[in-house]
């Protein structure tokens, strides 16, 4: 099935697959504890402390470790999420069309009128912090993305003979979606979920970064470049690490959603481009 | 005015591509092989292919210009002598601009819809500096005047989409005179047009040719227009040529056999039935407009169908012969009318319609490559209605799709296949298949044939009346192609603007007096004979004469 | 003509209304969700008395309603309302910062528009080839990275080793513009480097859109340059989508500029806004917010008439 699959995707598959392992294993792997003070503030890489310490002299490795689990479980729910409400939504809004259709779509061009990061900070400026209200927020803002990408993927796919031809035949709401229009839009949904997983990392990284996101002594990536940007002007790259590692997270899973999307063949079977 | 010199020598002309598959490796495959012909000055020379012979690549070729990833390989072309396959690049942009010109299948898309028209017209001679802004722009409203558009002076003004396809199809044929080339290449230029406008362009092309003495390349699939306009032809196959000879050796004594097949295409006979039997579809009185619109597409339109019979409902775009269609499948409820099926009225909305009334009433589309899932095999397709409607499942099932395959010719193999694994022709077999599938007394063929070339279109027209005789199964055949209506029709609707002009049964409807709706539409269609378009032409000048 | 008019018309009420909705939504969320404003400014160990007395000053026992279209009446007339934490006038505190944040954004955006359509077109003039590749590579790659990310590398290396440029962005109204430039100069290439890849990513896709259709062939068998292809055939028509593009980015832009302010502590609307939201001042964040969202419709608008405006079907109607 997975005949060829490009070097970029291999590089994409493996340092993904490196940063689950961390996150998954992390309380083994990762040699000190997440919130043991074990040395002085900001020593340097050394074999002891493989990545040096932070600002409080925790081992920075360790936290890294950690750090992987928070942000990956963390973007992994509120991505479940997103794409759970947004596809379902999205489908039944193509296939119901009428008021349903309309309330909705409305509804989320109203929400997608204002920048998400900037949403997300006005309702957690009321609301409780804490992990299941960041999920939550995080979650149903992204939502409305993948609502109108399944909503257009699948209005397109909704208005093609095959599937007048199944309303002819007498088929059910349920057949027509899941036997004939989810196995069509499958593909850009799935490709989709790389890229709304990175925007959620991305997205929990920025929030925790500004200090609205995981609350310490916990550490996500992007609180862990919080702690450690006082460094950066004394020449300490700690805070560097962190952001590196959650861009090299980005930039894998990136390479393999490229890759399924580009497979991802037109559906018209069009004569684009011979 | 011809010469016997030739000024175009095209010579064993090979031309490729690389296709990149998903899932496989990129290769390279062959689109034209060893072509070669001469053209004298004040020629037209006719391509005559199926989809994938080449032709249009060719044309493109004496313009040294390859669509996509097409690169022309080996050969030359010699126009005046000099190789413009070996010219550089700015010799091949003066060739382009002023010595070999193209009018393609749709101007609607080629022409850039930010500019008047008059701009887009002359602004290749301007570049080419052939002659200065005024005296063009004076020489464009001549052209306009003698391919008879409205209003010369004026019309350059208007951008695209202020003027009608087949004006903009005129329009772009000035375009390519304009800079008074020694070719121009013609792609299908009436392809995308309704017959009855066909004829219209057909008539200013071949006059405007005559009048210039501009030599033509045109490419066509359909023989019977090429005959009107070329000189000589060549019947091109699978990018190499297949017989090359005068225009009207070609038409009435072809020499290759795959000649005579095109020449004879559409000879099917199907002698017209008739029967006293109750009929098994009425529509009476049916208007219907669509949902949003007060405009009515169809307006009082009555017609009827006897078991195991044909109708042909025939009409131009627009006419709402497509809409009709909808209206007897559910999908579109009518204002007014009713639909009644075996005695029984049909409810005006699918939602209300039995699953038996469902059953016995199929449907089968004009474009089978999206009438079908691409993620389900043959099997799940033809299957899908024997076991929703008859509850087949296991080995009754397999043995009822065999059977159902050997029935459209297919064989048992093709039940894994997906539908991107199967030909054009093919795919529209299959689409038979589930409709014959649901055990139906009427099948109703929206437009099925005109997507396909005509060889695959005949075999389908046949296996049509083959199943019709075995099964005893009605059709409703919507189209807006009079060849097919004649070959297989038993009784005719012609339609026009939402009304049924003309009804009853075929040879009746084909036979004069005429209203004259119908009458434009049946002279219209360009017969398989050299020079018709003249008698044509001569026909309708003595009519508007009497008018 | 009078279709035209008719067609912006709609727009910019559409807008309006869109502005109106967008404000009850941020009221809402910030009002009616689960979670007491009062609770969240005393924390939770705040007297029942002391809860009750806030509630009262903020004026948190009249309907929701009532105190919407207060709220509203007042923003319309130029009043946000004051500061919970130090009772400052919000309208005045934002002036300067919106003014400082426009002035980063501007910068930003006038470096990375240019830059985006440039490299965008290069890719797509060099379709398939190395420049293309190495292009497409890349924004594939800067898409991912974090504002941070970028912003303490440049400061890491451009402000702390080279020396180059402050690694705080501080700017006073004494300030020259070529001050002001200086100091903005590392917050602006952040934000530039954020925003350029999805940019360019976006440009080359809709002007390849531009570069298939039947036209641009037609005007390349007429024998016309590579150059007069693009701007005479292929520019008149891509101006819509390219407009679309930029406007599209304006979002990114947006969210780029509050990380950015903070990274380099500059004094602008998004630190502004992050600083009220750790200290939950709600009026603050309200205002903020819809500021914001001001801003992104506004522009949104813009892009859609400028769209309309550029349709020769809109323009000469049949």
């Amino acid at each position: 099935m997975l005949r060829r699959i490009p070097l970029s995707a291999l590089i994409g598959l493996f340092v993904t697959g490196l940063f689950l392992v961390a996150a998954i294993f992390a309380p083994w792997l990762a040699p000190y504890g997440l919130t043991e003070t074990v040395g002085d503030v900001w020593e340097p890489m050394s074999s002891t402390y493989l990545l040096g310490t932070d600002n409080l002299g925790r081992d920075l490795l360790s936290r890294m470790i950690y750090g992987a689990r928070t942000t990956i479980f963390i973007a992994a729910m509120a991505t479940a999420l997103s794409f759970t409400l947004g596809a379902i939504l999205g489908l039944l809004a193509a296939v119901v069309g009428g008021w349903f259709d309309q309330l909705l779509s409305r509804f989320v061009d109203l929400l997608m009128s204002i920048p998400t990061l900037i949403f997300a900070l006005v309702v957690l400026s009321v609301l409780p912090g804490n992990l299941i209200t960041l999920i939550l927020v995080m979650g149903i803002l992204d939502s409305t993305r993948v609502y109108r990408l399944a909503r257009s993927v699948a209005v397109d796919i909704n208005v093609m003979d095959f599937v007048e031809a199944a309303r002819l035949r007498g088929e059910g709401r349920g057949w027509i979606v899941f036997r004939e229009i989810l196995p069509n839009a499958l593909s850009p949904l799935v490709a989709e979920l790389g890229l709304r997983f990175i925007f959620q990392v991305l997205f929990l990284s920025a929030l925790s970064f500004l200090g609205l996101g995981i609350q310490p002594p916990d550490a996500d990536w992007g609180g862990m470049v919080k702690e450690n940007k006082d460094g950066i002007i004394f020449g300490i790259p700690a805070a560097l690490i962190p952001a590196a590692a959650i861009s090299i997270l980005a930039i894998s899973v990136n390479l393999i959603a490229d890759w399924i999307l580009n497979r991802t063949t037109d559906l018209k079977g069009g004569r684009g481009g011979n | 005015m011809a010469t016997d010199a030739a000024f175009l020598e095209v010579r064993n002309l090979q031309i490729g591509a690389t296709v990149y598959p998903p899932d496989a490796k990129p290769h390279d495959i062959r689109i034209v092989e060893g072509v070669s012909f001469d053209l004298q000055k004040g020629r037209v020379l006719g391509l005559i292919g199926e989809s994938g012979a080449g032709k249009s690549t060719i044309g493109l070729a004496t313009l040294a210009y390859g669509r996509g990833g097409v690169q022309i390989t080996g050969g030359e072309i010699f126009l005046h002598g000099e190789d413009i396959l070996s010219a550089g690049k700015k010799s091949v942009r003066t060739t382009r601009g002023s010595k070999v010109c193209y009018v393609a299948q749709s101007a609607a898309a080629a022409f850039n819809p930010a500019h008047r028209l008059i701009d887009q017209v002359i602004e290749a001679s301007l570049e080419n500096k052939v002659a200065s802004k005024s005296v063009l722009t004076q020489r464009a409203i001549t052209l306009f005047e003698s391919l008879g558009l409205p209003d010369p002076q004026h019309i350059g003004s208007r951008y695209p989409h202020q003027v009608s396809g087949g004006q903009l199809q005129r329009v772009m044929t000035a375009m390519a005179l304009c800079s008074q080339p020694d070719l121009i290449v013609f792609d299908e230029p009436t392809t995308a047009l309704d017959v009855t406008t066909q004829i219209d362009v057909l008539a200013a092309i071949r006059h405007a040719i005559q009048k210039t003495g501009v030599a033509a390349l045109y490419i066509s699939h359909d023989l019977a227009v090429v005959a009107q306009i070329a000189d000589e032809m060549m019947v091109l196959r699978h990018g190499k040529v297949v017989e090359h000879g005068d225009s009207r050796q070609i038409i009435e004594s072809p020499r290759q056999e795959y000649t005579q097949a095109l020449v004879n295409v559409r000879a099917i006979d199907h002698p017209p039935s008739t029967t006293d039997a109750a009929p098994l579809l009425k529509v009476g009185n049916i208007t219907a407009s669509y949902p949003g619109s007060d405009v009515a597409v169809l307006r009082d339109v009555s017609v009827q169908i006897q078991p195991g019979q044909t109708l042909a409902v025939v009409g131009e775009s627009g006419s709402g012969k497509s809409t009709l269609a909808r209206v007897i499948t559910g999908l579109l409820s009518p204002s007014e009318g009713v639909v009644t099926f075996d005695d029984r009225v049909l409810s005006k909305s699918l939602g209300g319609r039995s699953r038996d009334d469902l059953r016995e009433l199929q449907m089968i589309y004009q474009m089978a490559d999206v009438a079908m899932n691409p993620r389900q095999t043959v099997a799940t397709i033809i299957g899908r209605p024997l076991s929703f409607y008859f509850g087949l499942r296991g080995k009754q099932k397999r043995q009822r799709i065999a059977q159902l395959l050997e029935s459209i010719e297919l064989g048992p193999e093709y039940a894994d296949r997906y539908p991107a694994e199967l030909s054009g022709g093919q795919k529209q077999r299959v689409c038979i298949a589930r409709a014959l599938a649901a055990k139906p007394r009427l099948i109703i063929c929206d437009e099925v044939t005109s997507a396909l070339d005509p060889l695959i279109a005949d075999g389908i027209l046949k296996l049509l009346l083959n199943l019709q005789q075995r099964e005893q199964v009605a059709y409703l055949f919507v189209t807006h192609d009079i060849a097919t209506v004649k070959a297989i029709a038993d009784s005719i609707a012609v339609m026009y603007q939402g009304q049924v002009v003309r009804y009853g049964a075929k040879a009746e409807v084909l036979t004069p007096p005429f209203d004259d709706y119908t009458d434009l539409l049946l002279s219209s269609v360009p017969e398989m004979e050299v020079g018709w378009l003249d008698g044509a032409i001569a026909g309708r000048r003595m009519e508007s004469a009497g008018h | 003509m009078s279709h035209l008019l008719k067609l912006l018309a709609q727009r910019v009420v559409l807008g309006f209304l869109l502005l109106l909705a967008v404000s009850a939504l941020i009221f809402m969320g910030t009002e009616i969700l689960p979670g007491d404003v009062a609770q969240s400014i005393l924390g939770q160990s705040a007297t029942p008395e002391a809860l009750a007395n806030l509630r009262r000053d903020l004026g948190l026992n009249e309907p929701a309603l009532t105190r919407y279209f207060s709220w509203l009446g007042n923003l319309l007339q130029g009043d946000l309302g004051t500061a919970l934490t130090n009772g400052a006038d919000i309208s005045s505190s934002i002036g300067k910062r919106l003014y400082n944040t426009v002035f980063l954004a501007s910068v930003a955006a006038v470096l990375a528009v240019p830059l985006a359509l440039v490299l965008g077109m290069l890719a797509v003039r060099y379709r398939n080839r190395w420049p293309d590749k190495l292009i497409s590579g890349s924004t594939l790659a800067f898409i991912s990275l974090p504002e941070f990310f970028i912003g303490y590398l440049l400061i890491y290396f451009v402000a702390v080793k080279l020396g180059w440029f402050p690694s705080v962005a501080t700017v006073f109204e004494s300030m020259s513009f070529a001050e002001r430039l200086s100091a903005v100069a590392l917050p602006a290439t952040t934000l530039t480097l954020v925003v350029l890849a999805h940019m360019m990513r976006m440009t080359r896709a809709a002007i390849l859109n531009v570069m298939q259709s039947a036209y641009i062939e037609t005007a390349e068998l007429k024998g016309l340059t590579g150059f007069k292809i693009i701007f005479r055939h292929a520019f008149p028509n891509a101006i819509a989508p390219i407009v679309n593009v930029v406007m599209l980015n304006l979002a990114y832009l947006i969210v780029g500029v509050v990380v950015v302010e903070v990274i380099f502590v500059y004094p602008g609307m998004g630190q502004y806004l992050v600083d009220h939201v750790a200290k939950r001042d709600v009026p603050v964040v309200q205002a903020c917010g819809l500021v914001f969202a001001a801003f992104y419709i506004f522009l949104n608008m813009l892009a859609d008439i400028i769209a309309i405006v550029s349709n020769p079907r809109l323009r000469h109607p049949k």
